[in-house]
């Protein structure tokens, strides 16, 4: 079963294309209620959903780059990603404890919520519907090696995968490995190689000029 | 209040499913690992569902499973893992023989 | 033992995985806004732990229909009425008053 199947059959036409599932419905309504209640203002919504826009995989993308030149950053980010991330301004929220993996070609990290969708929200952004599927979180704890081969990653039998279920307040950043041919990359451009998957563990860095 | 584990510690996860909320998986109920770290201590979630204060807090660790033990069929590298954060109320010591 | 319908690490089953991304729509930014805006400082509603409480009690078939935020409203709209905050016969009468105007 995938994810957005509509629930329910109650679909309405409304304006011109837009069908409402019973569960927009029933947003619009609570969300008119509360308002109408005070229990929340109408601005403090739309502050929440600017905040939810403006984190993007950008942020970690840049965490990964200054990885990648500066090691003792690395090292930090290792072993105390919290105070590394506050060194480079990044936010984390005061949500969650931020803890970094690094990919190397021994070892491939590849994290997972099976319970419900945890992710570093305020460092990646919201996660990409495939996170949230049923049929990822059932599948990558048990078939690691199949799941990454339908992501076209395909991982020497020698390299050790590693499966992180982040089942509590811990939310995981893979910092991918850093692609051959980028020595002469500067931070910006080597920040445009990480894309979100790549943090995630499902993909690798992009080669340079890809 | 001192961790029950260190790490390099072998522990099996206790088979429970307690009424309400627990962030223990069910597939690694019953299976034994390795505690690869310590997070340190938060409040816990089991109270904090039900709208407990979550206090006393529990410690949180990191374990570590081989896949083949945890997966009957597991035929991929005999090397591949499963890192799970776990309560310590989960755990319960392994003698070591 | 009974798996609970949110517990889905090794669930059989599971089918491929479907790759395709949706931009979220206003409604689930909405949703995830009000339980971070319900859940945050100032107004402590609840917490995450109460909502994925709210979540895994929704039933299988819907559970797995619903989608994210479909599981999401469901849940807030499970805390509202457990604290009181909102009847369930209002919200009704608030998304037939909608339909009503649509028509």
């Amino acid at each position: 079963m995938e994810e957005h199947n509509h629930g329910h059959d109650a679909h309405t036409q409304v304006g011109d294309s837009h069908e409402m599932t019973s569960y927009e419905k029933r947003a619009g309504a609570i969300l008119s209620l509360l308002t109408e209640k005070g229990v929340v203002a109408s601005d403090e919504i739309w502050r929440a959903i600017d905040d939810m826009d403006s984190r993007t995989p950008a942020l970690g993308a840049k965490v990964v780059a200054r990885a990648w030149v500066d090691p003792e950053f690395k090292a930090q980010l290792l072993t105390d990603t919290k105070a590394a991330l506050t060194e480079l301004d990044v936010d984390i929220g005061s949500l969650n404890t931020v803890v970094a993996l690094e990919n190397t070609d021994k070892v491939h990290n590849v994290v997972v919520c099976t319970l419900c969708s945890c992710y570093p929200r305020t460092i990646l952004g919201v996660p990409p519907d495939w996170y949230k599927s049923l049929s990822y979180r059932s599948r990558v704890v048990v078939d690691p090696r199949g799941v990454l081969r339908e992501f076209g990653l395909e991982l020497d039998p020698d390299v050790e995968v590693r499966v992180y279920d982040s089942t509590a307040d811990i939310r995981y950043l893979v910092i991918p490995s850093r692609p051959a041919g980028t020595e002469a990359a500067t931070e910006d451009e080597l920040a445009g190689l990480v894309s979100r998957d790549s943090m995630i563990g499902v993909a690798m860095a992009s080669a340079p000029g890809k | 209040m001192e961790a029950r584990f260190n790490a390099g510690d072998r522990v099996r996860i206790r088979v429970d499913y307690p009424a309400g909320h627990f962030r223990t998986p069910g597939y690694i109920q019953g299976k034994t690992g390795t505690v690869a770290g310590v997070h340190g201590t938060f409040r816990n979630p089991e109270s904090l569902a039900k709208g407990g204060d979550g206090l006393p807090r529990q410690y949180l660790y990191l374990v570590r499973f081989d896949q083949t033990h945890v997966w009957e069929n597991y035929n991929a590298s005999p090397q591949d893992k499963l890192l799970i954060d776990i309560y310590e109320h989960w755990l319960e010591p392994v003698c070591q023989s | 033992m009974d798996r609970r319908v949110h517990d889905r690490g090794g669930w059989p089953e599971a089918g491929p995985i479907n790759r395709g991304q949706h931009d979220l729509a206003l409604w689930e930014k909405q949703t995830d806004a009000l339980h971070r805006v319900l859940s945050g400082p100032g107004k402590h509603k609840w917490r995450v732990d109460e909502l994925r409480r709210a979540i895994e009690s929704i039933g299988r078939d819907e559970y797995e229909s619903a989608g994210y935020y479909g599981r999401w409203i469901t849940a807030i709209e499970t805390l509202l009425v457990e604290r009181g905050i909102l009847s369930r016969e209002e919200i009704d009468r608030r998304v037939e008053d909608t339909d009503e105007q649509v028509k």
